[in-house]
């Protein structure tokens, strides 16, 4: 039995799209665009200046803090400016911006002959330096993560497989193309918490995948394959924990509260590319589809590109495209500018010929409970919502409207076509900020 | 809605072979009003026009359902008005009233026009209706009770067809069970315990079929707008109507209860839904531990 969470949807997948196309590697043509802030935390701190050489894998900026990560050229080339530029979520965010050589010369990497033999301590501080963040789009980074306050309390490391977003395919072609550095990643996190097994979470729309981590893992007395019912939002962290170990984690908690730290794929073969190979994130897989796409591809890219290349590379119709958007179509922004750079969080861009959304009218309420059959969280979306409009903020947090962890499948299921996972976004954040204040 | 709608014809159909036309022209009669009374209140106060959600038909044809046949067709469009224009629409139209519509149509022509409205008698049957034969102690034909077979309101008399529009609308997922479930199980305890005669299965049967509860229990009951949302809520919800239509039946001046109960049930909602907020995912987890802690302390 496909092991679940109570509520959720199950939108159109548009997955085969891409799911079966092989990666595609893509080189950038122009300048490479490094925003400073790619993760949670402080923004990093520029180490290079304007007019500095730089090689592939240097560091150009420094962590501003422990919450935060360094970020690496993934270029050779000059620095040409640090400046605002535009960044996936419609943000101007102060970026190094590089004029690449096209020569990819590459600094030398400290490669681990033997990286399992490391102590706890340097393998998180491999991480650290490779400024590795969690890379399935909250860009928590991974070496905080990895320091919970009680270290001996963690027993499940979670590799968060289940890409449940409609059209994302960039981990599926992970586990199906090199499944092998999934697994040595997890291996390595296994060598800091010691007490812990490995569970790998794939969704049951994924055959293929489960039998390529399957093989790889036969013998491995740490490791598991655990098979989630395909759903959405089966990847949320919160969902998955309690589909995997039947924990429940709130807002105020953290996975390792309940004994778990998740990661996803990508950033579990970064995890293993820096501890073996001293690898810092340059590189990872981008999924470009949608019906505006003529030519939907993964893409193995440098990040720093840009996504208006990468459309242009797959075939795509300005003119055509009535919506883009950055991530999946449940979760993601709409994009008013694509020439935004691809960072180390961002998995997609999608382009659709038709905006669905916003051709939809809204009716009244009738009160019909559908938000609340499918809300992962047990929340009643409906009222929040309309406590939101009406800005009651004490109501909102009684009916525990900060619990929302956004997914939006309320949105996705009211009949009445009413925006009501926009409205508790909205609402969330001036709660939040007011309680800052206080 | 036109699930709802679709659902109610087997009554509907079954009501007109059983009372003939006069029955079909009440809900003609009534269904028009309806939907002339929306209209004319989306013109007056300059609203996008909203008949075509199809609300204000089903709130025609259900006040339609629960009229005697012998009533004034003048009596249906009054009412028919009065739970357009004055539930719902003053309230602020779809999913802002706070009663049922049609069943506060009802309970509005019942106070009005007391006599009309419990005159049952028609040229298919005549004499009581077989709650009040219960009432009077008398022996009734449940057979007759399940068809339909009886006199009483247009729709209501056919416990089959009602059933066969619930398990359209449950298949359909427009309703669930929770509502109907409180409301049966509580009212048969009820029943049970204060009717008189025990759990005796032929009156429990007799008390299920008779008057509108089988149309009330799922139909008017498991009105969205006016049932609470949380899930714990329905429950509750479910049970206060079945208690207070046991109450009404067992103890009031009048042989049925279900409208009044019910649209008593939907002034409880808001407080219903206050007691029953749903805890949110992983918190229960949180104050189980703040309670461990006192005691610890």
């Amino acid at each position: 039995m496909a092991k679940t969470f109570r509520g959720g949807v199950h939108p159109y997948e548009g997955k085969e799209l891409t799911e079966d196309k092989p990666v595609v590697p893509y080189e950038p043509k122009g300048l490479m665009v490094y925003p400073l802030s790619q993760h949670i935390g402080a923004p990093a701190v520029p180490c290079v200046n304007k007019g500095d050489r730089v090689l592939r894998g240097q560091k150009i900026a420094e962590a501003g803090g422990f919450v935060s990560a360094a970020i690496f050229s993934s270029v050779s080339g000059t620095v040409q400016s640090i400046a605002p530029h535009r960044v996936a979520n419609g943000d101007m965010v102060s970026s190094i911006i590089i004029q690449n050589d096209g020569l990819y010369e590459e600094v030398i990497f400290d490669v681990a002959a033997d990286p399992y033999t490391l102590s706890e301590e340097e393998i998180i501080g491999k991480i650290k330096d490779a400024g590795i963040v969690g890379m399935g789009g909250a860009g928590f980074p991974t070496h905080v993560k990895l320091s919970p306050k009680e270290p001996a309390k963690i027993d499940h490391i979670i590799a968060n497989c289940s890409e449940c977003e409609p059209y994302l395919t960039s981990d599926y072609r992970q586990m199906i193309d090199d499944p092998g550095s999934l697994v040595e990643g997890m291996k390595l996190i296994l060598t800091v918490f010691r007490k812990a097994k490995g569970v790998f979470a794939i969704e049951d729309n994924k055959p293929a995948a489960i039998e390529a981590v399957s093989e790889l893992i036969k013998g491995e007395r740490r490791m598991e394959i655990c098979v989630l019912k395909t759903k959405y939002p089966q990847g949320g962290e919160r969902q998955l924990i309690k589909a995997v170990t039947g924990r429940e984690v709130n807002s105020k908690m953290l996975p390792a509260d309940a004994g778990c730290i998740v990661d996803n794929v990508a950033t579990l073969v970064a995890v293993f590319n820096a501890v073996k190979y001293g690898r810092p994130i340059m590189n990872r897989l981008f999924t470009v589809s949608g019906d505006a796409i003529e030519d939907p591809q993964n893409y193995l890219v440098y990040t720093g590109t840009s996504m208006k290349e990468l459309l242009e590379e797959a075939g795509n119709d300005p003119e055509k495209t009535a919506k883009y958007i950055s991530g999946g179509p449940m979760m993601g922004f709409a994009m008013f500018d694509t020439d935004v750079p691809i960072t180390k969080t961002n998995s997609s861009i999608l382009a659709f010929t038709e905006d669905e959304v916003s051709k939809n009218k809204t009716t009244a309420c009738i009160n019909c409970g559908k938000c609340v059959e499918v809300c992962p969280e047990r929340l009643v979306p409906s009222r929040l919502a309309k406590m939101a409009d009406h800005g009651d903020a004490a109501g909102f947090e009684k009916w525990y409207g900060l619990e929302c962890i956004e997914c939006g499948s309320c949105s996705f299921i009211c009949p009445a076509k009413r925006p009501l996972a926009q409205s508790i976004r909205i609402m969330k954040r001036s709660v939040l900020a007011a309680k800052r204040k206080k | 809605m036109l699930i709802v709608i679709i659902a109610l014809l087997p009554t509907s159909v079954f009501g007109i072979y059983n009372f003939g036309l006069r029955a079909l022209i009440h809900m003609l009669i009534s269904v028009a009003t309806a939907v002339l009374c929306e209209f004319l209140m989306n013109k007056i106060r300059k609203q996008p026009v909203t008949v075509g959600d199809l609300s204000a038909v089903v709130t025609g044809l259900m006040l339609a359902l629960n009229v005697p046949v012998a009533l004034p067709f003048w009596e249906t469009a009054l009412g028919s008005a009065f739970a357009i224009v004055i539930v719902k629409m003053l309230f602020g139209g779809l999913g802002q009233n706070f009663m049922n519509p049609a069943l506060a149509g009802r309970c509005f022509l019942v106070i009005a026009f007391a006599a009309d409205m419990t005159n049952f008698n028609c040229d298919a049957y005549s004499g009581a209706t077989p709650l009040a034969s219960i009432r009077a102690g008398e022996s009734v034909n449940v057979m007759n009770m399940l068809i339909g077979k009886t006199g009483g309101a247009i729709g209501e008399t056919s416990a089959l067809c009602i059933l066969l529009g619930a398990i359209i609308m449950i298949l359909f997922g427009v309703i669930d069970l929770s509502i109907p479930a409180g409301y049966i199980i509580s009212f048969v305890l009820f029943m049970g315990v204060f009717g008189g005669h025990g759990f005796d299965s032929t009156y429990l049967v007799a008390e299920l079929c008779g008057g509108g509860l089988m149309l009330g229990v799922f139909f008017m009951a498991t009105d969205y707008v006016t049932s609470p949302i949380t899930p714990v809520g329905r429950v509750v919800y479910g049970v206060c109507c079945g208690v207070l239509t046991g109450l009404f039946r067992c103890f009031g001046a009048n042989a049925d209860g279900v409208s009044f109960a019910i649209i008593l049930s939907n002034l409880m909602v808001p407080v219903i839904e206050k007691i029953t907020v749903p805890t949110a995912f992983g918190v229960v987890r949180v104050r189980e531990v703040k309670k461990d802690e006192k005691n610890n302390s």
